[in-house]
Order: C-alpha cells, then structure tokens, then sequence
C-alpha cells in the first residue's frame, strides 16, 4: 500500500528477490479485498494518501527499487482524476503497468492494464483478457476476495489449464496465496505468484521482516 | 451481451469473478420476463401474501389549507415497506436460477426484513449483513430478522452503516457465487440489478397512477418521494415519467444528498452520483434515518436529475420529525423516517393535488424519535 515507508519496503521486498512490485493506491470501499488490504487501505487513506500522492510515492519507490512497479486500484479512483490522466502520469512516475481490481475486461478497453481472470470466466472472456493485457495475466485463483486460505485453491490447476490453451501471455497467480509451501504449488502450475495480504502482514514488522519473507517465498520458488 | 447504462451512469464496475453471474441474472430475467407464468406467480402472492394493491389514502388532516395530499400506502405492505415487492420478485428469479443461499444488505431494516420474510416462505438459507450502528438503532428489525430464520452479520468496519454492509453482502456473493443469488434491496449495483428493481418496483407507479385516474379522474400534480438508494422513488416515479404535465420530486436526506451535492464516481459496482471526495473517495452520509444513510444512489436518478424530468430537493433531520410527529397526530399514521422526508417537503410544495409515496411505516423508528 503506498505510504511514506513503502520505498523502503519495496527496497526490502526487491532485496528478498521480489520479481515485480504492486503497489496499493487506497480506495475508501475495495470490493475486491479482504480484510487485510482493506484495513491498509483504511490507514493509508486516514493518513491522507490520495491519488497525487500515490503517485508520487511511485516516483520514490522507483528510486529505490528497479523490478517493474504496477500501481493496483478501483475504478473511483480514475473516475475522479481522469482515465488518461491517472494512467499517464503512473507511467511518468515509473510504473510499468496498471491493475484495476473492479474494471472487467471489456468496461474502458482503451485502458491498458493487466488483466484479470477467474475460475468463473468463460473461456471467450479469457481470450478476450489475454488479447488485451498488459505483458502477464492475473489469475485469481479463488472466487472471493483477496486474503489467506489455508489451501491453495483447487480452482487453479483447471483455470490454468483452460488459461494454457488460449494464450501463450505469462500467468501469474494471486489471492489466498500466503505461505511458501502455497507459493510453490502454485508454481507448479502458473508462472509466477502474487502475493498480497501475507506480505502486508510481514511489512507490519518492518523491512528486514518483509525481506525475510520475500525470501522464504523465493526460496520456495527456486 | 450489451450492458445497460442510464446515460453515462449504471454499467458493471465488479471484480471479473462476478461477471459470469450478473450474465447468468440478466439472462435468467429477460426468461422470467418472457415467461407468463413468472409474472402470474408474481401478481397471486402480491395480491394474496403481500397484500396488493395498497391503498390511495387521502390526508385531510395532514395536508395545508388548499392542498390535497395523497398518500400511497406502501407502509401496509405485509412487512410494513415496499422492500418486499422488490424481494419477492428477486426471490422467485433466484428459485428460477437455481440459488438456495440468498445474501443481502440492510441498513434500516426493512429490506433485510423483507428478504428473510421471502427466504422462510420459501425455506432458503438467509444471510443478512447489517451495519453495527444500524443494528443498534433499527434494533427490532434485528430481532424480527432473526425470529424469521435469517443469519444477521454485524459489519463493524467503516461508517458501520448501509454503505459497508452492501460492501460486505457483495464480498459475500463474490466468495460464494456459485451457490448464492445476491439479493440487492435498491435499484444500485452492477447492472442489471438496477433495472430489476426499478421493473419490480414499478407496480407502485403502475397501480398509483391507475388509482389516482379512478378516484380523482386525474392525475396528480407532483409526485413526490424520498430517495436513498432510490427503489421506491423510481417505483413510484416509473408510473408517471411519460406524463409530462406531472411533477416529479425526490427527496434526499440533507445528509446524504447523493443527487443534489455529489459527483461521478464508482460505487458498489455502479458509476453514479455519489458523495465522493475530488479524488474519488466516498465520503460517509449522515441521516437520523438508516434508510437513507447510504452515499450513493440509483444510476437512473443521476440521469434524471440530468434531463431534468425530476427535481432532487433536500430535507433536514429536524424538518423529517416534525412531519412524522404531524402525520402521527392529524392521521393517526406512524410513517417511516424515510418517506416522512417526502412528507416534510409535500408540504411546502406548490401544487394542487400532491401524491406522497408512503414508503414503510414507522415502528422501527420509534426509539430514534423518542431518543431525539
């Protein structure tokens, strides 16, 4: 989540062998997320994070860290700043990419982002998603929000294998995915992992925490 | 599958997971529409479990000297609000679609009442999300929900009022899709939910204008109705939008202006007119009455206000009381909080013959009016 310790994060995160960095631009009503990121969200906003300063905050992660930054948020937010806007100046201040949690594929097409797919998708839907985004598909890898689950979810292998068979774009798999044993399995089948919630937690702790983290998951990874 | 939109408002703004099921609800509506039997079905338990139609009743006492106030009695509604037209009607669509789990919002009440009511009637599982703060101060709808059967969820997060606790039924829904119809109590929401609820709720509209030709051989000269989320109002309103020479006005709570102070943002899944910051963050509204408590509206509303067809105006807390306490002791009614927003600005409206949607009575409010 942006704030004024996320550069410093995103150095800890970069150093425990994180690949890509999503940063949280907060949102007041996040349907998309769980308890965790939506408690983050809460504080970034009270402490007055908004949309300029995300941005900002952008530009001195981009200082720190050189993996790819993707600002990840909701549709109110380009709303009120402007579509083109928002997206120009992401990229202006170093972002790489754009994830907006509640803008289904075919809502503002000329908005180029990743793109989301889910085990409920029709396979059409995924064709679709995979034509238009932005370098790497999102698998959501449950129907729910965003937040750890014990298991990793058996809706992955099959989404992936109907994934497979319509694109050669990476997958990268997210939601409910915490743990490094979780992390692995789902490297098993996807091409990368996202993780949110769980390293948000671990930031609470402080950078060293989070590095440590990121590390263990890496290490799962290799 | 083309995406129904009210100008530049409505559309589908929800994470991909739930794009599938609102295809899944749009089709199975469009079947239900085509379908006779759905409306005959509809129509038998409006008439013999709801109670429809409700009276046109015409407020002597009430009115100023040289007004006539009419009132539509959607408070003697089985439940005691025009939440259970719309309830009903979602509930036989959800049987239609093969849904046993329901989940809704509430935030004053009446549409989880109504929800849970629907769900015994038909013995389905019952999860109703409702705000702490409005738990609190709506506490005998608590109670009635849980003597009919349902599970009601505290959200203790945030405002704690109607805007989170739709946040949460939709996080609900989006965990459980496969198995759970999500049950919205207003003409909000991703498409088609708004157009589901206006097309339920128009029967308000349909049988009002309908009474008003039989008892007056006329129509009236403004309709005038309180605006939340906006299901009854656009009801109501849906009988008299091609009648030009009727005035159409919305009441919003001064609190929770969706439609005379807010601006284009996204919404529980709608683009609309919402109470949001300048940089899209919406704001919390404040109404003593937890109906209309909610920062949004309808995205049909937006566009009303837009053309103009109808005049959103605004009344305080304090102008709500006094025409509950008036329409108490002149008529012997207890309105709801919510219409008796209407009520006040019914009153200083200048126009011959007025029709007031009563939308729910006023039992559950006693505590906060007493507690003023």
């Amino acid at each position: 989540m942006a704030g004024p310790e996320t550069p410093e994060l995103a150095r800890a995160a970069e150093s425990g062998g994180a690949d890509l960095i999503e940063i949280g631009f907060p949102f007041s009503d996040p349907l998309a997320d769980g308890p965790v990121i939506r408690r983050a969200a809460e504080r970034a906003l009270a402490a007055g994070m908004r949309t300029a300063d995300c941005i900002e905050n952008v530009r001195a992660i981009r200082r720190e860290v050189s993996v790819p930054l993707i600002p990840m948020t909701y549709a109110s937010l380009f709303e009120a700043y402007g579509w083109e806007r928002l997206a120009a100046d992401a990229r202006e201040a170093g972002a790489a990419s754009l994830i907006v949690a509640d803008l289904p594929v075919d809502v503002h097409p000329e908005l180029r982002r990743v793109q989301l797919v889910a085990p409920t998708s029709t396979d059409a839907r995924i064709a679709l998603a995979a034509e238009r985004t932005d370098g790497w598909l999102y698998l959501v890898t449950v129907a729910g929000t965003t937040g750890a689950r014990t298991e990793l979810s058996p809706a992955l292998a099959p989404l992936v294998e109907r994934t497979r068979a319509l694109t050669d774009a990476p997958l990268y798999a997210g939601f409910g995915i915490s743990t490094p044993e979780q992390a692995a399995d789902a490297a098993e089948l996807a091409d990368g992992v996202v993780v949110g919630s769980a390293a948000l937690l671990a930031a609470d702790d402080g950078p060293a925490a989070l590095e440590r983290f990121v590390a263990q998951l890496r290490a799962a990874l290799a | 599958m083309t995406i129904e939109t009210y100008g530049a408002y409505g559309g589908r703004y929800v994470p991909e997971t739930l794009i599938p099921a609102l295809d899944e609800l749009e089709r199975g509506w469009a079947e239900a529409r085509a379908d006779p039997s759905f409306g005959e079905e509809l129509d038998l338990l409006g008439h013999h479990y709801v109670g429809r139609p409700t009276p046109l009743y015409e407020s002597g006492r009430f009115a100023p000297q040289g007004r006539r106030i009419v009132l539509k009695r959607e408070d003697l509604n089985h439940t005691g609000a025009h939440k259970i037209n719309n309830a009903l009607g979602q509930i036989l669509l959800a049987l239609r679609l093969g849904k046993r789990r329901i989940v809704a919002e509430t935030g004053a009440g009446q549409h989880g009442v109504a929800t849970a009511t629907v769900c015994a009637r038909f013995g389905l599982e019952c999860v109703v999300y409702m705000g702490a703060e409005d738990m609190r101060r709506q506490h005998p709808n608590v109670e009635r929900m849980r003597l009919l059967g349902a599970e009601v969820e505290s959200v203790e997060f945030g405002t704690k009022t109607l805007k989170e606790a739709t946040s949460e039924a939709i996080r609900d829904w989006i965990a459980n899709v496969e198995t759970t119809y999500y049950l919205i109590g207003s003409c909000v929401g991703p498409a088609p939910y708004p157009s589901i609820v206006r097309e339920l709720q128009a029967v308000i509209g349909r049988e009002a204008r309908t009474q008003m030709l039989e008892t007056y051989d006329r129509l009236p000269d403004a309709v005038v109705a309180c605006v939340g989320g906006g299901s009854n109002a656009i009801g109501l309103f849906a009988g008299f939008l091609d009648d030009a020479d009727v005035r159409l006005i919305g009441v919003e709570a001064a609190g929770a202006a969706s439609l005379a102070s807010g601006r284009p943002a996204v919404l529980h899944g709608a683009r609309s007119s919402v109470l949001a910051d300048a940089d899209g963050q919406v704001l919390d509204a404040h109404s003593i009455s937890a109906g209309l408590d909610y920062p949004g509206v309808g995205p049909e509303h937006a566009a009303l206000r837009d053309t103009g067809r109808v005049s959103y105006v605004t009344a305080t807390d304090e102008e709500a009381l006094a025409a509950f306490h008036r329409l108490a002791e002149t008529e012997g009614i207890l309105p709801a909080l919510e219409p008796a927003h209407a009520l006040a600005r019914a009153l200083d409206i200048d126009a011959e013959l007025i029709l007031v949607g009563l939308s729910g009575r006023g039992d559950k409010d006693l505590a906060e009016v007493l507690g003023y």
